[in-house]
């Protein structure tokens, strides 16, 4: 009889992961508007969706999973938020309204945080052309460009002569960036704003 | 907290004795309202208002607990009895009839819902508690202006109605016909039979379903207690429990019903085809003087009037040419019925979700792709295809074949429910796809719920045929080819979950398991019977669990989908029990109406009518000529909505008088209660 | 004139120069009053959002404070032409009013530049979602004067516009018909191209080359098999993907393809009779030089419209009837009024 009342607790081999269950509420919780993430019902629409899913080393159903399941670090080295491609076919797709490519945005600074990012193309890309708004309040194409593919496609540059001489010609690209004229509000707004994310 | 202060407004004559009666409801109520203290408390400060004992006790509406009461009301001479524990909808009854029993007016007997409205909405129990005993001490000034009241006995017309001819609505009519009473069965098509009529199998068993359904509709056809009326709607329903007066609009046939042998030569020689969308789901064809299927119960025909040519161009007259018995009458007109009946059931039943608007499935777009009531009449052997599974083009078999779940159902953008039989109906085309034509079969599913007898027993034979499932809410259905293999194919992109992989599957025919949706008129249907519906459109039963087949409005029962999606087997068992409900009203000959009711006081209406419009059970009259509103005593179901809408106070209820309700809200101020603190 | 506060993002000055110029060039006769915000800045594209996300929605939120300042003297409808700037600004609108927490943060940021916005405050548009639902297609039909005959054009609207849609614009998420609406007005022969809201991948062409020619593969593909003559965008990412990444993607397949791609505005342009040269024809790299030819001077001999077929027996099974959508059936009418 006292058997049948001993209930048997299955040991958690990884104190930490215990501790990880707050991974998922943390995604919500950083992430822009009301994600609905922890509504995710596992069905599989975004994945099935999603143009550029081949590359994922995850699905994003398979992430959400992981969030749930506190599997942080395994969570922020994925490259499926690096390969989202912003296409909001999930999100329009989603049963449970999931706002994913948000989710995505959150997971992204979360992994360079952390300093978790497997492949640096694509942070190093968004760091450069962020750098640049910052510097002028403008993207500035032809510094981007030369930045990045010299650091992580050296060998495209040769084809891309084309375009580049192409684009230049038609004055598609400029050889100076241009700049806003009041650099100084947008740097006090962009300091407070970094302060303000740190607070957090 | 000032708990204690009851301000002594207006001491009691004396001539009210009130018992006070705390239930702990268990720990439902104990575990946040201090009901020891709130029993002590309303004995010891409301005892100037008349309270005379108060007790607590762990579950009041146990026998013990009314014995309680009981042995007091003789004991102590109460003449008033409150009952603080759970809402009146679940035991006022309980305690009226012990009040009763030991010889007081049920009537006299007041409940105050410590449960629904403090112990399961709040967690300070110290807030909880003072709340408690200022609803309490409302109840009390109220319960002191009560009166005794007697209820109101109507008679029972023996009558029913029932609305919707499908498998609910058929077995309702043939259980109380059998009975002996008598059924008016209204249906809109022209024939009975329902969404059944058109299905080829029925899960798990694989029943052929006309081989079940049609002697059924040939004993309601033939049934000498039952007045079929097809091709007709209800328009107007008066009156209340016992006796509706209902007003039936019987759409012309063109036929006449007398003479008409159901030859079906009319529609053999009728030249106009017809697209067939409601009973062949828009896959085949009709006359325009047609019955839907060759067993239609009755199998007299209709025309089609917007698609005759005679009504168009005045000439053809075909069908009236071949009919020997000249049965066709074209200028026959809409009759009006009235019937009085005692109870009403609805099994209005179902609409199938559009699945064009899932726009990503191609449905509409693209031609082979079918809906879950398509593929019902291309397995049919009485189907537009003799049975055959065959591509739009109608000629060639599918060598791949898959099967989408939950289109439109479990999903925020459309449907948020799960329309129960998609899993089921899903395994079973794949069965049937299987055996007809030995294609490949792909299930893409969320969740399988085979839930039922024999049901999960189904999916492991599909599973046994070799179906393949892959879990996956489907993404996109496609005909635009990535690589060679999906050439001339339907393209099926989906994550198969189950590995975290994108799959892309070609396929020749894809069917969407479509949803159920209430129909689209099942609101206005709700206004029309006086009852209730979910934002959904559903029919709202009197209690989820309790109370099934009955709803807020007495006499009125209802049975089948229209109450929720449902399959055969839950929708006979509803039909049934909605019919037992009516024949045990039935057998009680009369009925009590409660007394509690609004009233007009004449002379203070002004006649704006605003309250005319807002009565749910449609109880308010205006009378023209003198100007007033009158509300109609056996109708009123005392809701109070008119009662708080009249600018001019003329309306009063019984049972919920302007002097109780004052009184009421006297009580509660009586007690200074500090709002809870509102957690962060 | 319809007034419109213009926030035209960086690409408009450089990458989609043409669809400025054609944008300025059409405006006037459709009666667009455009006034740019001043001294905008970038909107942070899909970047700044993966990098953090307070300083992303501050920087959009510029952009809102300033077009609300200069709303405070007339109209509070904002234009982007630009599908991702278009989006942020929505979405930073959005998300402000859904999440408190956000907006409040996002103006104590703008507070250090002396600056504030209200979420709700603009209302905020693409130009494609202007010209259909405001202007309207009637007036559109009224400026043509070199209808666009014979032309076969692919509806490409790429994805920022269609989707997410907060606030529920468009007629359909995945086939939305505006884009087929208008280029019929112009007179084209509107290619029905399935995948006029697929991805053209975005940044990829800088993250993951393979990803972006593969996706730039189907896109361009499937229009070449539909015998499209030109592509038509309403967002300058696509614009500069499918144009400026054909070549390299060409290579990397070993493919031939030549598949232009012209901005929506600059068919308009050619429709109401502008010179070519307005309208920044000649800056794309894959030449659109087709597209002038099949409507110029050399214009071919009409062919007369093939007889009515007579409506055969219906052969198989019938098709369900497309759902009615009051959304085109009112643009519908407005085109045959």
């Amino acid at each position: 009889m006292t058997e049948a009342l001993t209930i048997s607790s299955t040991p958690v081999s990884d104190p930490k992961q215990i501790e990880d269950l707050t991974l998922l509420k943390e995604v919500a919780s950083r992430t822009a508007g009301v994600s609905n993430l922890e509504m995710c019902i596992q069905c599989g629409t975004c994945g099935g969706s999603c143009p550029s899913a081949v590359e994922m080393e995850d699905t994003p159903r398979r992430l959400f999973a992981m969030l749930r399941a506190g599997m942080r670090e395994e969570a922020l080295k994925s490259n499926t938020p690096w390969i989202c491609v912003s296409c909001y076919h999930c999100v329009v797709r989603c049963p449970q309204n999931i706002h994913i490519p948000d989710v995505m945005y959150t997971l992204k600074t979360m992994a360079v945080d952390a300093k978790l990012v497997q492949d640096s193309t694509a942070p190093d890309f968004s760091q450069t052309f962020v750098d640049m708004v910052e510097d002028y309040g403008r993207s500035f194409e032809i510094g981007l460009a030369s930045r990045h593919y010299l650091k992580h496609f050296p060998l495209r540059l040769t084809n891309m002569v084309p375009m580049g001489m192409g684009m230049l010609s038609k004055k598609r690209m400029n050889l100076t960036p241009t700049r806003i004229k009041n650099m100084k509000q947008l740097k006090a707004i962009l300091k407070r704003a970094k302060e303000l994310e740190a607070e957090q | 907290m000032t708990e204690n202060m009851i301000e002594n407004t207006s001491s009691n004559d004396g001539q009210e004795k009130i018992g006070v009666y705390v239930c702990h409801c268990g720990t439902n109520i104990a575990g946040v309202v201090d009901v020891v203290q709130v029993a002590e408390w309303a004995a010891k400060y409301l005892k100037h208002r008349g309270v005379v004992i108060a007790r607590e006790y762990k579950f009041m509406c146990s026998s013990l607990g009314q014995e309680l009461i009981e042995k007091d009301i003789k004991e102590l001479g109460l003449n008033r009895v409150i009952v603080a524990a759970c809402s009146p909808h679940l035991h006022e009854k309980t305690f009226r009839t012990a009040c009763a029993n030991a010889g007081l007016n049920p009537f006299l007997c007041e409940m105050v819902s410590i449960r629904e409205q403090v112990s399961w909405v709040h967690t300070d129990k110290a807030a909880a508690t003072a709340k408690a005993k200022a609803m309490i001490s409302g109840g009390v000034e109220r319960v002191r202006h009560h009166v005794p009241l007697e209820p109101m006995t109507v008679p029972i017309n023996p009558a029913t109605l029932i609305v919707g001819g499908g498998i609910a609505g058929i077995q309702s009519a043939l259980e109380i016909a059998d009975a002996g009473f008598h059924v008016y069965l209204v249906e809109r098509e022209p024939s009975i039979g329902g969404h059944m009529a058109q299905f080829d199998k029925t899960f798990p068993t694989l029943d052929c379903s006309a081989c079940i359904l049609t002697p059924k509709m040939v004993d309601v056809g033939s049934h000498p207690n039952i007045t079929l009326l097809t091709w007709s709607e209800v328009e107007k329903v008066e009156g209340y429990v016992g006796s509706f007066t209902v007003t039936v609009r019987k759409k012309a046939r063109k036929v006449d019903e007398e003479l008409c042998t159901g030859c079906g030569i009319c529609q053999e020689k009728c030249p106009k085809k017809v697209i067939d969308n409601v009973f062949e789901a828009g896959l085949g064809y009709r006359k325009a003087v047609y019955t839907p299927f060759p067993q239609a119960v009755p199998n007299f025909p209709v025309i089609d009037v917007p698609n005759c040519t005679y009504y168009e161009k005045g000439t053809c007259k075909a069908c009236e040419i071949f009919c020997a018995p000249k049965a066709i009458v074209f200028d026959q007109q809409d009759q009006i019925l009235t019937l009085k009946v005692g109870n009403i059931i609805l099994a209005t039943g179902y609409d199938l979700f559009d699945a064009r608007r899932m726009t990503n499935y191609g449905y509409g777009r693209l031609p082979n792709v079918f809906t879950s009531l398509e593929m019902e009449r291309l397995f049919n052997a009485a189907g537009p295809t003799n049975g055959n599974v065959v591509l739009r083009d109608g000629k060639t078999t599918p060598q791949s074949v898959g099967i989408i779940h939950c289109v439109g159902s479990r999903d925020k953008n459309f449907n948020n429910y799960c329309s129960v039989i998609c899993c089921m109906q899903s395994l079973k085309f794949a069965h049937l796809v299987h055996e007809r034509t030995g294609a490949t079969v792909y299930n893409f599913y969320i969740d399988i719920r085979a839930a039922f007898k024999d049901y999960d027993e189904f999916y492991q034979r599909v599973l046994e045929e070799g179906t393949l499932f892959v879990r996956g809410k489907v993404a996109e259905v496609s005909d635009v080819p990535r690589v060679e293999s999906e050439k001339g194919k339907l393209i099926i992109q989906v994550e198969d979950t189950l590995i975290g992989k994108q799959r892309r599957i070609p396929v020749d025919m894809v069917i969407l398991s479509a949803g159920l949706e209430p129909r689209k008129d099942s609101k206005e249907t709700a206004r029309t019977f006086g009852i209730s519906c979910s934002a959904n459109g559903w029919f709202t039963e009197k209690h989820p669990k309790l109370d099934p087949v009955a709803t807020m409005t007495e006499g009125i029962y209802i049975a089948g989908c229209a109450q929720g999606p449902k399959d055969i087997p839950a929708s006979v068992a509803q039909g049934a029990a909605a019919a037992a409900r009516v024949l045990g009203k039935i057998e009680q000959k009369a009925v009590a109406l409660e007394p509690i009711r609004a009233s007009v006081v004449e002379e203070r209406c002004s006649g704006c009518r605003i309250c005319n419009g807002l009565c749910p059970f449609n109880a308010i009259t205006f009378h023209e000529d003198r100007m007033v509103t009158e509300i109609n005593p056996a109708l009123c179901q005392g809701c109070g909505t008119c009662v708080a809408a009249c600018p001019a106070g003329a309306i009063t209820g019984t049972g919920f008088s302007n002097d109780q309700i004052m009184a009421q809200i006297e009580g509660l101020m009586m007690l200074n209660v500090e709002p809870e603190p509102v957690a962060a | 004139m319809s007034d419109y506060i213009l926030y035209p993002g960086c690409s408009m000055e450089t990458g989609a120069r043409a669809y400025y110029d054609s944008l300025k060039a059409i405006s006037k006769p459709i009666g667009l009053n455009l006034k740019e915000i001043d001294d905008w800045n970038c909107c942070g594209a899909t970047e700044y959002f993966g990098i953090s996300k307070t300083p992303a929605y501050a920087l959009i939120a510029r952009n809102l404070a300033l077009a609300a300042e200069q709303a405070a003297n007339g109209t509070r409808k904002v234009v982007a032409p630009c599908s991702a700037c278009y989006l942020n600004l929505a979405k930073a609108d959005h998300y402000m009013r859904e999440q408190p927490k956000l907006g409040r943060q996002v103006n104590e940021a703008l507070a250090a530049g002396n600056l504030s916005y209200k979420p709700g405050s603009l209302d905020i548009h693409h130009l494609l979602d202007v010209i259909i639902y405001d202007i309207g297609l009637d007036v559109v039909e009224k400026n043509v004067v070199r209808p666009l005959k014979g032309v076969r054009v692919a509806p490409y609207l790429g994805c920022m516009v269609p989707r997410p849609d907060y606030d529920h614009r468009w007629s359909d998420h995945d086939l939305p018909v505006e884009l087929d609406m208008l280029l019929k007005t112009l007179g084209a022969d509107v290619v029905d191209y399935p995948l006029k809201t697929e991805c053209c991948g975005g940044h990829m062409p800088q993250i993951s080359p393979a990803t972006a020619f593969e996706m730039l593969r189907r896109l361009i593909s499937v229009a070449d098999e539909r015998d499209t003559d030109v592509m038509t965008t309403i967002c300058p990412m696509c614009q500069l993907n499918i144009d400026g990444y054909q070549g390299e993607m060409n290579g990397f397949f070993g493919t031939n393809y030549h598949m232009p791609i012209l901005f929506f505005t600059q068919l308009m342009g050619l429709a109401f009779g502008i010179d070519p040269k307005e309208l920044g024809f000649g800056l794309e790299l894959v030449s659109a030089r087709n597209v002038l030819d099949a409507i110029g001077v050399k214009a071919p001999p009409e062919t007369p419209p093939a007889p009515p077929r007579r409506p055969r027996k219906p052969e198989g099974l019938p098709m369900p009837t497309p759902l009615a959508n009051p959304q085109i059936e009112t643009l519908k009418k407005e085109v045959t009024k």
